[in-house]
């Protein structure tokens, strides 16, 4: 074989691979489209339809009449908003403080809190269900917003960040007599503002995936995430795929609309190790 | 005033300055994470079910010592459940691997077309497990499902994946490599762009073959990325919880039963929190040994470029 057509043939091989893979993608996700698309008879047609015969959106319409799932969107978005945000401003102080008020035991506390990180949250399952239990806080809102408030990996990007801004910065800030929330709110947020973007959708999409905390906490139907709306509908309709396809779309919707517009952070995001995959 | 003193008023100052960004934070390391880890080590060693009032006079009353940790390691269940999840990890890394190595490797190459592949890998990434759990389920359904459908036009008789006790897991592995391929792509595509492409330039001028280059440039200076794959997804592999709760509940007959699976359903199901909180310090130690095993191995096949 001349060395042309053995460059032409691995060319070739490099696109079927990739077409191959491509298509392990997306087939699962063609088929989800496809079946919440087709009405109740049609899912158990064999041989079975690739593209629905007629395409209904009653699938559609029965979730949203059938679940209170517009209910759920709006908890979800709350709680997912509420929680994001609370990270958001609890992390950044915190690392805010350890990095550039450096007050004594600074460096205990962080490393108290890199610690933590090496506990499994199944490990602290059981004992906050009790605490939340105690708090009274089963079946509210807070109990799923509240952990917000210590997440350890967010505090621990934040200080890597922050370390690298140069006290300058602040010092030429508390020269024209600005207090510490002052320099934390106007000098140092906008400075670490491209690792806030990334902990806010990492965060953002975390939240709105998650599925065994809310799980345990929110068992009351208008309080449901869309996560846990979604499991309860397979709960009450487990065999009629094409509702539960329809209601998986619906879920993944948000989550893909931040992704078009935010894939820079997104993939830092991922990388950055806070998401478990 | 001496120096000492004032360093202390100085150092003062400076802890009134923290407190109100560090108490957030404080606050909710104490309640959501040591009270939690105190009250888990107590729980742990006795009896508690989870409805009775949880005070000293409850815990002692039911207080076994580690007797429920003896319990979980000289039970045969235990056992049964650990040799699960290294089922799963010896089917789902070496695939999770390949497949992501492939995703790498192609989306390094500046061809047509890839823009639209980049965005494509990473969407199973970014679905919910409750989601991806069903989509699965219903592709995997025996008679109706595509997968099986797909089969049968090369002409096998697929099996009954979730319901079969054989399949099972083979099919948690499946949607769980085709869910994080493009997560370990995205570290593997990193290693690969960090590779200096004087190498190959080199290689080529000696004419070292396509596979040759593959295997005595990339995949040297890759091993750093894929161990860091590895570790996360030996990790990540004891931590199986979502998929198998949706696909098969830990069936069909215990056959996919894994160890948060297990530590949910004794709490939370069966209320032997007791048991549960044990059982969670196990993965804990499980997970602990593994993080200290793999920084052990790594300096022995771990190529670093200096």
């Amino acid at each position: 074989m001349s060395h042309k057509n053995k460059n032409a043939v691995r060319i070739i091989l490099f696109y079927l691979l990739t077409f191959g893979i491509a298509m392990i993608v997306v087939i699962p996700f063609f088929w989800m489209v496809s079946t919440s698309l087709k009405s109740k008879g049609a899912i158990m047609q064999i041989p079975i339809e690739w593209i629905p015969q007629d395409p209904t959106l009653d699938s559609y319409k029965t979730v949203f009449t059938r679940f209170p799932l517009v209910q759920a969107i709006i908890n979800s978005f709350g709680i997912t908003i509420t929680y994001t945000v609370v990270t958001i401003l609890s992390a950044s102080m915190a690392a805010f403080a350890i990095t550039k008020i450096k007050f004594a035991y600074a460096d205990i506390i962080f490393k108290l809190f890199l610690a933590s990180m090496m506990i499994p949250t199944q490990v602290t399952l059981i004992p906050l269900f009790v605490i939340m239990n105690k708090l009274g806080l089963i079946n509210t809102y807070p109990s799923v917003i509240l952990p917000s408030l210590f997440r350890a990996f967010a505090v621990f990007l934040l200080v890597q960040q922050m370390r690298g801004i140069p006290n300058d910065f602040m010092e030429a800030a508390k020269i024209d007599g600005a207090g510490m929330f002052r320099i934390y709110a106007i000098v140092i947020m906008p400075l670490t503002k491209s690792a806030i973007a990334t902990l806010t959708i990492t965060t953002f999409m975390e939240c709105w995936n998650d599925y065994l905390w809310p799980l345990l906490m929110l068992s009351d139907k208008t309080k449901m995430t869309l996560t846990l709306a979604l499991n309860s509908l397979n709960g009450q309709y487990g065999t009629e795929y094409n509702l539960l396809m329809a209601g998986s779309l619906i879920s993944m919707l948000p989550i893909m609309c931040i992704y078009a517009f935010a894939q820079k952070y997104f993939k830092a995001g991922l990388m950055s190790g806070g998401v478990k995959g | 005033m001496n120096e000492c003193g004032r360093h202390v008023v100085k150092n003062s100052k400076k802890i009134m300055e923290a407190a109100p960004f560090m108490i957030p934070s404080l606050l909710g390391m104490i309640i959501f994470s040591f009270l939690p880890i105190i009250i888990s080590i107590v729980i742990s060693m006795t009896e508690w079910n989870g409805l009775d009032k949880l005070d000293i006079q409850t815990l002692s009353g039911s207080f076994v010592g580690i007797s429920n940790y003896m319990n979980i390691i000289g039970g045969k269940e235990f056992w049964k459940v650990l040799w699960h999840t290294v089922y799963y990890i010896l089917l789902y890394i070496p695939l999770v691997l390949i497949c992501s190595l492939t995703i790498a490797s192609i989306l390094n190459k500046n061809m047509k077309g890839i823009a639209v592949l980049r965005v494509l890998y990473y969407i199973p990434v970014l679905t919910s497990w409750v989601a991806a759990s069903l989509i699965w389920r219903w592709v995997l359904s025996p008679q109706y499902g595509i997968l099986n459908q797909l089969l049968a036009i090369v002409g096998v008789s697929g099996p009954n994946w979730l319901t079969d006790k054989i399949w099972a897991m083979p099919a948690i592995v499946l949607a769980s490599v085709w869910k994080d391929m493009g997560f370990y792509g995205l570290f593997l595509l990193s290693g690969l762009k960090a590779i200096d492409t004087g190498y190959y330039e080199a290689a080529r001028v000696d004419g070292a073959s396509a596979s040759k280059q593959f295997f005595s440039i990339t995949l040297p200076l890759l091993t750093p990325s894929i161990f860091f794959c590895v570790i996360m997804a030996l990790i990540n592999a004891f931590q199986l919880f979502p998929q198998v709760m949706i696909m098969t509940e830990g069936g069909p007959n215990g056959a996919t039963q894994v160890m948060v699976e297990r530590i949910y359903t004794y709490g939370f199901s069966y209320f032997e929190m007791g048991y549960a909180a044990a059982y969670s310090w196990i993965l804990f130690v499980i997970i602990f040994l593994l993080t200290l095993l793999q920084l052990k191995l790594q300096k022995r096949w771990v190529h670093y470029e200096s």
